[in-house]
Order: C-alpha cells, then structure tokens, then sequence
C-alpha cells in the first residue's frame, strides 16, 4: 500500500485478533419474532406467516437481513417469497453453500432480490454433515440449475427434484471428493504421483464420447477415498440410441 | 478381420428393361407424404478449443440437419479452484486472484472484491479512492465490451470492426499498464485503498481515451448496426422474454435487452452512482440484435461516467487513515518502533475481519458481480464466494439456441458475452 505520510501517528494494536482460540464472535441474534427489527418488512411477513418454519433471523454488515429457515420448508417459504406480489423476490442472484469446519453444520445460502421492490434477502438452511439433502428450488427460479449444481459438486449437498445433478465444474468421474469441504485438503485427497497416474489411465472417450446425451453413465476412475460419489444420470435423450462406439 | 462383399449394380441400366427397352420412372403420386430422411439427429462436440466458444468451453450439439435439437455445456476445463485458493490466503493476498477469473475486467474484479471485504470490516474509503474506483470500473467495463464486439463482429463474419476495437483496448492495456505496471493481472486495489495513488498524467490519458472512443464506436455503428447480413444473423435469433430471462438469473446487458432495467448502478447504488448522469439502455426483443445494441449504448454511458468522474476526481490521500488495515509510512517505520510493529504485524498476521458474512454486488461487465465473504474473526476468509455473472448467463443458452440453426449458436454465444476464466473460476 502506499506511504500514508502520517507521521507520529500511535498505531492501536488493540484490534489484533488473538491466536487461533478466537470465539465465534456472537452478533445478535433474534430467537423469536417479538424483536424483529423494523428494518426489512420481508422478514416481518415471513415470521407472521412461516412461524414455525423461520428458526431466527440477524442483520449481517451492517444493513444485510439474514434469515435461517427450516431445510425442510425451503421450496415452501422461498416458493412464498417468490410469489407474493408484496415480496416478489423474482431474481435469485445466488445459491452457495458455507462450510465452517469442525463438525459444524454447512450452511446452504440463498440470495434474493426482488426487482419490482428493489429488496434483497439472505436465506439460509442449515444441514447437519450427515444429513445433506435438501429440496431443489429449480422449480421456482430456472436459474438454480447451475447454481445448485455447483454447490453439488464442490459441498456434496445433494438437491432433491433437481432435473439433472451431475458435477458442473469438476469431471464427472472425479473421486477425491467435493473439494470446497474444509476436510478437503487443499492438493486434494490423493498424492500427486497418483493423481498423475489417473489422469494418464483415463479413457478419452469418457469426455468426448458423443452419446453423452444419452443414458450413459460415466465409469468412475478406481474408487475413491470418499467411495466417489453417485453419477445421477441426465436422463434419456433424443440421442441415447446411438449410443454406438463407432463414430 | 471379417470381410464383407459387395455387390454393384454395373452393366445394366436400371432404366432399361431387360430387354433393353426403357422404362418409364415411376412418378410418385402428389399426396405421398414425404419421404422418412431426417430420422437420426447428429451430434457434434463445439470446443472446447475453437475461436468461437471464446475460450474453453464445449458445447455437445444434437443437430437435426443443421437445427440445433439441444445443446449441452461442459465446463470446468480453466476450473482453478480459486474460492478454495481463497480460504489459504489472507484478505490483501486474495485480491491476486480476483483478476484472473475475468481478465477481460481485471479492475472491476479486484474493485468488487475489496468492496465487500471494506463492508464486511466496515471501512469507509476515501473521496479520492472511491470515484478514482470508479473511473477503473467504467473504463473496465469498455476495455470488456469492447472485447465482446470485436469477436462479436468476427463471429458474425466482419473482420474490420475487431481491429478497430482492438485498437481501442490497446490504449485501456497501456493505462492498466501506467497505473498498475501490469497489462491484464492489475492488482489495484487493497483493502482500505488503492495500490498506489495515480501516476502523474494519467487521468490525462483516460480523457483522451474517453474522447476517442466514441468516433470509433461511430465507425463501428456504420459498419454493423443497419449492415443487412448483421441484422439477418442476429435479429430474432435467441429471442428470451423479460420473464424468462428474469427467471433463468440473467443479468447484465443480457436482462437488459429483455426490457428489464435492472442495473446494479442504479437500484443498488455505490459510490455515489446515483450521482452521475447517466441511462441504463434497455431493448425491446430481447434478440441478439438488441444484446449488441445495449452493450453499443453502454459504452457510450460509460463514456459520459468517465467524463463526469474526472471532473470531480478530488484531491487528498487515496488510502484510508484506519490503523486496522492501512500501513505506516516507511519513514515512520524506520524511525518509530511503534510504527514498525504495526507494519510488522499487518503484514505477518493479515488483517482480521469480523465473524460475520457480507453480499456486495456491483454492476460487473458481464452482469452482476456479486461478492459473498465470510469472516471468522480471523486474517482469512472461511468462505469467499463470487456470484459469477457469465456462468448464470450461460446456462441459459440451451433455452435460447433450441430450434435455432447451428450457425445461430455461434452468434447467440457470442451475445451473452460469456468469460471462461470466471466461469469455470
């Protein structure tokens, strides 16, 4: 960074964080719907409507409403959001997924804007490591596809009723893993000399074989140290009979 | 190997009788339906090297003839595993990698980021630093639009509209080049501020550039807008209404062209973009044609952010005075033991951010560029998260090239103005 030229100023080093015992700093939470702030009428009409299914909410960097909700009830409450001409949250900017580490619980994220009312919203769902599964939005925004199926392939958080699950951005065989887990390392699960010797023993034809339209599923390279991970097929298409190795 | 024979029909002409005598052809009567050919649909792998994917994406195309039946994208050739790079790296040390997803933005990137991480920590930059962010941003999203109408144009077949663009993006690469010493991986920007405050002149050579542009964009204009073949290969073709484009997550000139007017400069604004003067374009088809008219206009606004910005470029420092992110002097550190801690301390430990989470989106080139950080109260990010524009856009292009030629698909991929350094992140 530049020279500040701020000459004699005492630096304050009270701000330093201290060594990696930090606490999860608390920032105030709401466990009931009696001290909603004012300042998002959204999250007032989900804690009227949803009661039982909105778990808390929060106000995130300064002015970001956060809402966590039950997993199970996400196409019913966000499907809500979508539809209520007093919400209408119509452009889902974003589906991801937060791993924290150590056992805890990896959240899935989405962020909603509304166009018409110029509003944005957080909404979270919590899913336990043993439990990641939820229910696909694709139903209510197109535009989850992709999104959801990222989050697939890098958290493995499988998304119930999603049209084609399939990895997006690693290849389809791959079996270290789901790579943005923090129980990922970070060269990957196997060794170098290993990861070489795979990438040499692949068949071409996986990836440029032209049935891949069809129902044909991608063989998994060895199996992995996660037992790889299921291909869901992208169902059968207009192409699956020729299917023939010939080319 | 097995052998097989076979049998031609030499030596006799099949319109001859046997005894020689000719035979008339059959006429097919006027009501037989025609004739089963088009049974089999063909596919064909697009990519993911060719010039037309405009980087290395693939596309597997079924074909019938040469109507696209459907259309799947494969991705992940350029994946780099930047998010997870991230987590590694101290929030200064990750504006290194923002670049190189869109390198065809580079400053809007490294701007986007530092900006959500400053609201995460709550840092208010200074005057200086936040128009002299947005002259870096405005010319970004020119240096970017005008890569997309020079392969624009070569997809469409007009060789001269590229090097007239081209020409243009040289001038924006050897200002990035002023300002940070690096031509595409700029690095501009730290938490707080900038790398460095303006060289001396520059803001003279943005003017210039402001200036020059629109007369090239005038060449172009002649040159494509009312051109016949243009209009005949992009009009109507990948046609989305305003629902579905808001529906599939379309942003950007994409959304706009639908008749959308959402631009993050203007419903959500950030530094002070509700100040300037300036017009969202919006088309009315929703076609490639619009697509190309908007992205013309936006260069155009753009021009005028530019102008207006350095007219009020103030003065006074570019970094911010806030002891948790901005370095001492080097005099300090050399003479005050206070100060060479501090910088000490910045440098070896990072800068801690609070257990909190922030969405930040800007106006990208692309689309909407969102940013999703989230801290532990530590010097790295837990998760770092980039809403990438040309992914969601792209994932549309089944939905728009069905039904539509082969020669189509080319030119509909080149309207959604996809990166694939971004993409495949």
């Amino acid at each position: 960074m530049a020279d500040q030229g701020s000459a004699g100023s005492v630096p304050d080093f009270s701000f330093v964080a201290s060594g990696p015992g930090r606490s999860h700093a608390d920032a105030p939470e709401q466990e009931g719907p009696a001290s909603v702030p004012p300042g998002n009428p959204s999250v007032t009409a989900l804690w009227e409507q949803f009661p039982d299914g909105v778990l808390r909410n929060r106000v995130c960097a300064g002015d970001e409403d956060v809402v966590y909700i039950d997993p199970g009830r996400v196409t019913e409450i966000l499907g809500w959001l979508h539809e209520m001409p007093d919400q209408h949250y119509d452009h889902l900017a974003d589906v991801t997924a937060v791993d924290y580490g150590g056992g805890r619980p990896i959240e899935v994220v989405y962020q909603l804007w509304s166009i018409p009312h110029r509003a944005a919203l957080r909404v979270k769902c919590e899913l336990s490591l043993d439990g990641l599964e939820i229910d696909s939005v694709t139903g209510i925004w197109v535009g989850a596809d992709w999104l959801e199926r990222e989050v697939y392939d890098l958290f493995g958080v499988t998304f119930r009723g999603h049209p084609d699950l399939r990895r997006i951005l690693m290849p389809d065989n791959y079996a270290e893993g789901h790579p943005l887990r923090k129980d990922f390392p970070l060269r990957g699960r196997f060794s170098r000399a290993e990861q070489t010797r795979r990438a040499l023993t692949q068949d071409p034809e996986d990836y440029y074989m032209p049935g891949e339209i069809g129902e044909r599923t991608p063989q998994l390279v060895g199996s992995g140290a996660d037992g790889g991970h299921e291909v869901v097929g992208s169902g059968p298409g207009a192409g699956g009979e020729e299917d023939d190795d010939g080319l | 190997m097995a052998s097989s024979t076979v049998e031609y029909a030499v030596g006799r002409n099949p319109e001859m009788g046997p005894a020689g005598t000719p035979v008339p052809s059959p006429l097919e009567p006027f009501d037989a339906p025609e004739p089963e050919l088009g049974s089999q649909t063909m596919l064909v792998n697009v990519g993911p090297q060719h010039p037309a994917t405009h980087g290395v994406l693939r596309l597997v195309v079924e074909l019938d003839g040469e109507t696209v039946v459907s259309v799947v994208p494969r991705l992940g050739y350029l994946h780099s595993s930047f998010e997870k790079l991230g987590e590694y790296r101290t929030w200064n040390q990750i504006v290194t990698l923002t670049d190189r997803m869109d390198y065809l933005a580079p400053l809007i990137y490294n701007c986007a980021y530092v900006m959500a991480v400053e609201k995460l920590m709550g840092i208010e930059v200074t005057d200086r630093c936040r128009v002299a962010r947005v002259i870096c941003m405005e010319m970004d999203r020119i240096f970017s639009h005008l890569l997309w109408l020079g392969t624009w144009s070569i997809d469409v077949g007009a060789f001269t509209p590229f090097l007239y663009a081209f020409q243009q993006r040289e001038k924006v690469y050897k200002l990035h080049e002023a300002l940070t010493g690096a031509r595409i991986t700029t690095s501009a920007t730290r938490i707080g501020g900038m790398m460095a405050d303006l060289p001396e002149g520059w803001t003279k050579g943005v003017r210039e550039f402001a200036d020059n542009l629109p007369a090239t964009l005038d060449e172009v204009d002649t040159l494509l807008t009312c051109n016949a073949i243009h209009i005949g290969r992009t009009q109507g073709i990948g046609a989305i209404s305003a629902e579905d484009a808001v529906n599939h997550g379309l942003t950007g000139a994409n959304l706009r062209a639908s008749g959308v007017p959402y631009d993050v400069r203007k419903d959500r604004p950030y530094y002070d973009y509700e100040n300037y003067d300036f017009e969202v374009p919006i088309g009315c088809h929703g076609d490639c044609y619009d697509r190309y008219l908007v992205r013309m206009e936006e260069m155009r606004q753009s021009v005028r952010i530019l102008h207006q910005a350095l007219d009020h470029l103030p003065g006074g420092p570019m970094d911010v005075e806030d002891p948790r992110v901005s370095l001492p002097s080097k005099t300090d550190c050399m003479s005050d033991m206070e100060s060479m801690i501090h910088h000490f301390k910045l440098i070896t430990e990072g800068i801690p951010a609070p257990a909190e989470d922030c969405w930040f989106s800007v106006e990208g080139s692309k689309g909407e560029l969102g940013m999703y950080v989230v801290g532990d109260g530590g010097p790295k990010p837990v998760r770092w998260r980039i809403r990438p524009p040309s992914f969601v856009n792209l994932s549309a292009i089944p939905k728009l090239s069905e039904g539509h030629l082969m020669a189509d698909l080319i030119m509909i991929n080149a309207s959604l103005d996809i990166v694939l350094g971004e993409i495949d992140r």
